[in-house]
C-alpha cells in the first residue's frame, strides 16, 4: 500500500537518529550511499525478535527454532518478491553486496574462468566489483578487462562490441554508480551480453534503495545489494542467481547448514541457497532486512525515488550557485548521489568544517580510486539522499559550504 | 567555531595556502633520501626528500597536494628538521605525535609545532597531521621500506 501523498515529516518521524543536534545544530544526513539509517519498524523488529523469538535456525525440533527458522524463511520469500525473482531458491543470504560478488567470483570463478578468459567490468566500479574479479583472474590466468567512461561520467557502451568477444566469460557492472549518480543502461549491456551467451551481474547496491528493481524484466543473471543501504540493518545482504547458475557451482564456504551430509570420507552439500550459506547467518538482521522491504513497500518505492529526484534536481541547481564548485559526474542518467570539489579546498578540510554544522557528508575516494584517477582528483565531496532527506537538508548543505568557503577565504 | 580555529590555526591556513620547501631534492645532492606516504582514507599522497650529511638533517622538502592539515604540517615540517639531528628528529616526532593524538603534554620549546595542538581534538584528522611525519621517519630509515608508507 503506498501513501496517499509522500508526506516526508511524517517519514522523518519515524526515524529517531535524525532528531539530535552534532555539535549544537541539527543534524542534516546527507550520507546514505554509504549507509542508511533505520527507521523505527525496523529497529523494533530486531528488538522483539530478539526478547520473543531468538533461536538458531534451520537445526532445532523446539519451537523457538522452529519460529526462528520461519521468520527467517519468511524473509527470502520478501526479499523474492521485492526484487521479483522468479523462484525463491534463487536468493542467496550473504553479510552484504561485497560478500556477494566475492562468493559469485570465487565460486562460479573457479569452475568457469580459465587461462586467457576474460571478466568485463566498468571503469565506475566500486572497489568491491574489481578486487573480488582481480583476485580469481589471477589465480586462473584469466584478466579483467574495462569499459571506459566519458568525462561526463558516462559509460562508453558503442564500445561493448569491440570488448566483449570469445574470452568474455563474464560481465560485472554497476547499476547506479556511488561515486558518480551515474544509472547506467544496463539492459543494453545484459542484451549484448546474452547475444554472446554471457552471464552479467549487477551490482545494485545503489539502485535497490532508490528504485524498482525487478530481476526478470532487467533479466540480470546476478544481482547483489547490501541490507545497510536498504534502510536494514548492517551484516545482511542479497545475492540473486538464476536458479540454473547457482545449482551448477560449487560451495563457497565450507561448514554447518551447508551440507546434505559428511563423512571424513566425503561431503555432498545442500541445495541451492543453503549451499551457499555456511554457519550461523546474522538471523536478527535478516529479520531486520524484512522489516526494512515492509517499510519500503508501505511507503513506495516509486514515491522515494521521485521524492529524490525532486531533491537532486533541486541540489544540482543550488550547488550551480556556489563559486569554484566542480561537479564530478554530471551524467544524464542520475540518481540521488552527487560528488563534488571546490577550488582550492580539500574535501578533507570541507567535511570537517560541514561536520561542525551539523552536516554529514562522505568525503574520501568512495573505494572508488579509478574513477578518482580518471576525473584527475583525489577525493570528492558526496551528498546523497534517502527517503528521509528534504529541500531544507539542501540549502543547508548549501550555507554549510558558503560557511567553509569564507572560513578559507575563498 | 572555536575548537575549528583551534584546529585551523592562522599559521596552519597560511602554510597550507603557501607551503615551504614543497619541492624535489636531486638524488645527485648527496646522501638524499626519500620515500612516499600514503591516506588510504582520503587518498592523500605524498613524497619527502631528506639530504643527510654526517648523520645530519640538511635539507628536507616534500611533494604532493593534501588538505590543508596535511599540506601544513608537511610545510612546517620542513622547517622545524631542518639542522637537526637523527636523534632529535626522532625525538620532534614523539613530540609531536603526543600532541596531536592528545596522549603528552604540550611543552614551549616544540615552538611552531603547538599550532597542531587542536588536531587532537579531532580524531578523524590526525592521520593527516601525522602523515609527512611518518613518511619522512621511513625516508631516513637504515632499511627502506618496501612500499608506500600508510597512516593505517
Amino acid at each position: 500500500m503506498t501513501l496517499e501523498r509522500f508526506d516526508v515529516e511524517a517519514i522523518r518521524r519515524e526515524f529517531p537518529v535524525l532528531h539530535q543536534e552534532v555539535h549544537g545544530k541539527p543534524l542534516v544526513y546527507l550520507d546514505s550511499a554509504a549507509s542508511c539509517q533505520k527507521p523505527q519498524s525496523v529497529i523494533d523488529a530486531i528488538g522483539r525478535f530478539y526478547a520473543h523469538d531468538y533461536a538458531n535456525i534451520h537445526r532445532g525440533l523446539h519451537s523457538l527454532s522452529e519460529r526462528a527458522t520461519h521468520q527467517f524463511e519468511a524473509v527470502r520469500e520478501k526479499v523474492r518478491g521485492f526484487i521479483n525473482a522468479s523462484d525463491v531458491h534463487e536468493i542467496v543470504f550473504v553479510r552484504g553486496a561485497t560478500e556477494g560478488i566475492n562468493l559469485v567470483a570465487r565460486s562460479w570463478g573457479s569452475r568457469y574462468l580459465g587461462p586467457g578468459d576474460e571478466v568485463l567490468i566498468s571503469a565506475m566500479e566500486h572497489h568491491a566489483n574489481i578486487v573480488p574479479w582481480q583476485m580469481i583472474c589471477q589465480e586462473r590466468g584469466a584478466r579483467v578487462r574495462v569499459i571506459p567512461m566519458n568525462d561526463r561520467g558516462e559509460l562508453e557502451l558503442d564500445r561493448l562490441a569491440e570488448l566483449v568477444n570469445d574470452r568474455t566469460r563474464l560481465i560485472g557492472l554497476v547499476h547506479v554508480s556511488n561515486a558518480l549518480g551515474t544509472v547506467n543502461d544496463v539492459r543494453k549491456v545484459i542484451e549484448h551480453a546474452h547475444g554472446r551467451g554471457i552471464p552479467v551481474l549487477l551490482d545494485a547496491a545503489q539502485s535497490v534503495p532508490h528504485s524498482r528493481v525487478d530481476v526478470q524484466e532487467l533479466g540480470c543473471d546476478f544481482l547483489v545489494f547490501s541490507g545497510h543501504k536498504t534502510y536494514g540493518p548492517t551484516g545482511c545482504g542479497v545475492l540473486y542467481g538464476r536458479q540454473i547458475l547457482l545449482e551448477a557451482m560449487p560451495p563457497f564456504q565450507g561448514g554447518g547448514d551447508m551440507i546434505r551430509s559428511v563423512s571424513f570420507e566425503e561431503t555432498t552439500y545442500n541445495k541451492s541457497p543453503w549451499r551457499f550459506e555456511a554457519g550461523t547467518p546474522d538471523i536478527a538482521g535478516f529479520i531486520g532486512l524484512g522489516a526494512a522491504i515492509d517499510w519500503i513497500e508501505r511507503v513506495g518505492i516509486e514515491a522515494i525515488g521521485a521524492h529524490e529526484a525532486d531533491l537532486l534536481d533541486h541540489a544540482l541547481s543550488r550547488l550551480d550557485e556556489v563559486p569554484g564548485m566542480r561537479k564530478i559526474g554530471e551524467a544524464r542518467q542520475r540518481a540521488g548521489a552527487i560528488s563534488f570539489t571546490l577550488d582550492g579546498i580539500h574535501p578533507h578540510d570541507l567535511g570537517t568544517i560541514l561536520d561542525r554544522e551539523g552536516i554529514a557528508v562522505r568525503v574520501g575516494h568512495h573505494c572508488a580510486q579509478p574513477i578518482m584517477r580518471h576525473f584527475g582528483v583525489q577525493a570528492t565531496a558526496r551528498a546523497s539522499f534517502a527517503a528521509y532527506n528534504t529541500r531544507a537538508d539542501v540549502d543547508a548543505l548549501i550555507d554549510g559550504i558558503h560557511v567553509v568557503r569564507e572560513f578559507f577565504g575563498a | 567555531m572555536n575548537e575549528l580555529r583551534d584546529l585551523y590555526q592562522e599559521m596552519i591556513l597560511e602554510h597550507s595556502r603557501s607551503p615551504r620547501n614543497r619541492r624535489v631534492i636531486d638524488e645527485d645532492a648527496g646522501d638524499v633520501h626519500h620515500a612516499d606516504g600514503h591516506n588510504p582514507l582520503c587518498g592523500d599522497e605524498v613524497t619527502v626528500y631528506v639530504r643527510l650529511e654526517g648523520g645530519t638533517v640538511a635539507d628536507v622538502s616534500f611533494e604532493g597536494s593534501g588538505c590543508a592539515i596535511s599540506t601544513a604540517s608537511a610545510s612546517i615540517l620542513t622547517e622545524t628538521l631542518r639542522g637537526k639531528s637523527r636523534e632529535e628528529a626522532e625525538e620532534v616526532f614523539r613530540r609531536f605525535h603526543g600532541l596531536v593524538t592528545g596522549t603528552s603534554e604540550a611543552s614551549e620549546e616544540m615552538g611552531k609545532l603547538l599550532v597542531f595542538g587542536g588536531v587532537s581534538e579531532f580524531p578523524a584528522r590526525v592521520k593527516c597531521a601525522t602523515l609527512a611525519w611518518h613518511t619522512f621517519r621511513a625516508a631516513i630509515e637504515e632499511q627502506p621500506a618496501d612500499g608506500p608508507v600508510t597512516t593505517e
